[in-house]
């Protein structure tokens, strides 16, 4: 076995694997938050990637470039919001009906399927050539990202989404606008979704048409894996967030490893979605399956 | 405080399941009526709260709370008059937040909801205070997730969310029910309590005629969608179960349907 090329090949898995954490922070918000699990981040992912590269080969500078790739995800987050309240679709079909949206709205973007960003040619913040400087600068974005979302989510406009996302009835009885609450849930975690999708273009040097797609499952793995791992519900929320990036790093680390095993790549993607399906229907299996019988005789409320 | 001007609301209409809820019912609250609210199931209390808070929209009548036409204001807005407990224990507090959380989202109540810290220190010591004359025990619990307190727990804290912020109305749809009859009638002492104490104007929805008869100041009974029968001060005070039934089957020429009214 190459185990030094194994090893060689961890730092950049551990870059790729903070780049898609930040961008399971995004999934956070609105799964583990909002309770909406909002698929339209496979569009946005690319959309934050697409306006970057764009940008930066028009010679636009980098961080106005990340910065509208932010905006282009808030306005993604926008639509599958008022898709939701204003007409009422429930939020998965909402959240598709955006992505396949933005599908034609991306490739109009780039103007093709893919546009070339090597790091030689432009000024770019990070690249996979310097792994280490990379890990430093993203790192740095996560330490800014959680410290930006513990300030929010403990304002009284923050409390409000996460009260709305755990009892809307309590939520609109104590006066929040839950269906505010909620678009403003969905553009921010796009926002963030399509800031990873313009970091993750840099750091591999393109931009693709097809470079999101799957990744809710990735997100939703990377969720899921932190919290098995490291925080679980009653953790604090920095530490929740945190186990999400951490999530993400193991996620591409067990990516690397198996691929290194000799596994097909191509069904990488079939066993990502199987393990987030076993992880997500854990709960239901225990609580179906193996429930113990004490509990016939009806359900008290005392 | 509270003006209900011919409601009229029709579930499901034109299709084989429509179903008259409220029939032309008008009904107006003086500042400081405490008014229990009772009748067979279906008889349109819970539906009327639901209008007065503003879970759905009338089909015709107006509802004002203190002069002011809530009539087409959304839900969120009319929370800025009304204090509302539910039936569910679960459907009152956010579980998954703190219990000094849940509070402080009730004490922003009608308020904008902006970049200000969500709870302050000050607040913890009102909200901690004010969970202490609750006598259960619960100002020691500020930080426990409200999904880990019993129903009455719950209960009990659902009511001081809704009376936090003194409200115009407070809205109480049978909030004992699903508890077991001593945590029952311990939320129901801590009511009768907070709207006492802080004067509210307040409608409880009760299945149960003897607390119907023992709380608030004037009953109201209810029957397909129309106030059958309305009485207050010493009238309410001199009721007893048996005149309650027996202006039941008068005013609906039918026995009152309902076993746990009798029950209890």
């Amino acid at each position: 076995m190459d185990i030094m090329n194994w090893l060689g090949a961890l730092p950049g898995a551990g870059a790729q694997g903070i780049v898609w954490g930040l961008m399971a922070i995004g999934v956070f918000v609105t799964y583990k938050i909002l309770d909406i699990a909002d698929l339209t981040v496979d569009g946005s992912m690319v959309t934050g990637a697409a306006v970057c590269a764009v940008l930066i080969t028009a010679g636009v500078n980098v961080w106005l470039a990340l910065l509208a790739a932010l905006i282009a995800g808030m306005l993604a987050g926008l639509l599958t919001g008022v898709f939701h309240t204003a007409l009422g679709i429930p939020p998965i079909l909402a959240g598709i009906l955006t992505q396949l949206m933005l599908w034609s709205v991306n490739l109009k973007i780039m103007g093709r399927a893919n546009v070339a960003l090597p790091s030689r040619q432009f000024d770019l913040i990070l690249n996979n050539k310097e792994v280490w400087t990379t890990i430093l600068i993203l790192a740095g974005f996560s330490a800014a990202l959680i410290a930006l979302l513990y300030w929010f989510f403990g304002t009284e406009l923050g409390a409000s989404l996460r009260a709305t996302g755990n009892n809307l009835n309590m939520s609109r009885a104590q006066g929040i606008n839950t269906n505010f609450a909620k678009v403003l849930g969905l553009m921010i975690s796009n926002g963030i979704v399509a800031l990873s999708g313009a970091l993750l273009a840099q750091y591999q040097g393109f931009s693709d048409i097809n470079m999101g797609r799957g990744a809710i499952v990735i997100g939703l793995a990377a969720v899921i894996i932190g919290e098995a791992l490291i925080s679980h519900r009653s953790a604090g929320f920095i530490v929740r967030l945190l186990s999400v990036i951490i999530g993400g790093i193991i996620y591409f680390a067990v990516y690397q490893t198996v691929i290194f095993l000799g596994l097909d790549a191509d069904l990488l993607k079939m066993l990502s979605a199987l393990v987030v399906a076993i992880f997500l229907g854990f709960p239901y299996v225990k609580k179906t399956y193996f429930k113990k019988s004490a509990g016939k005789g009806g359900k008290t409320h005392a | 405080m509270l003006k209900l001007q011919n409601i009229t609301k029709t579930f499901n209409a034109g299709t084989v399941n429509e179903k008259v809820a409220l029939s032309d019912l008008s009904l107006t609250l003086n500042p400081g009526d405490f008014v229990t609210v009772i009748g067979g199931n279906g008889a349109g209390k819970s539906t009327m709260l639901n209008m007065v808070a503003g879970v759905y929209p009338v089909d015709s009548g107006n509802i004002l709370i203190d002069g002011v036409d809530v009539t087409r204001l959304p839900e969120h807005k009319r929370a800025a008059y009304i204090g509302r407990v539910f039936q569910d224990p679960m459907m009152g507090t956010a579980a998954d937040m703190w219990v000094e959380e849940n509070l402080a989202i009730a004490d922003r109540r009608g308020k904008k909801r902006g970049f200000k810290w969500a709870i302050t220190k000050k607040d913890k010591a009102k909200y901690q205070a004010a969970l202490a004359e609750l006598d259960l025990g619960l100002e020691t619990r500020m930080t426990t997730k409200m999904g880990l307190l019993s129903g009455g727990q719950r209960q009990a804290i659902t009511l001081l969310m809704a009376t936090l912020k003194r409200p115009k109305l407070l809205l109480l749809d049978e909030h004992t029910a699903a508890l077991d009859p001593k945590t029952a009638a311990k939320v129901l002492e801590i009511t009768d309590r907070l709207v006492k104490e802080n004067e509210l104007t307040a409608l409880m929805v009760t299945h149960n005629m003897k607390d119907a008869i023992a709380y608030g100041n004037r009953l109201i009974m209810m029957n397909a969608g129309r106030i059958i029968l309305d009485v207050a001060g010493e009238e309410k005070k001199n009721l007893t179960i048996e005149a309650l039934l027996a202006k039941f089957s008068q005013a609906s020429g039918a026995e009152f349907a309902n076993d746990r009214a009798l029950l209890n």
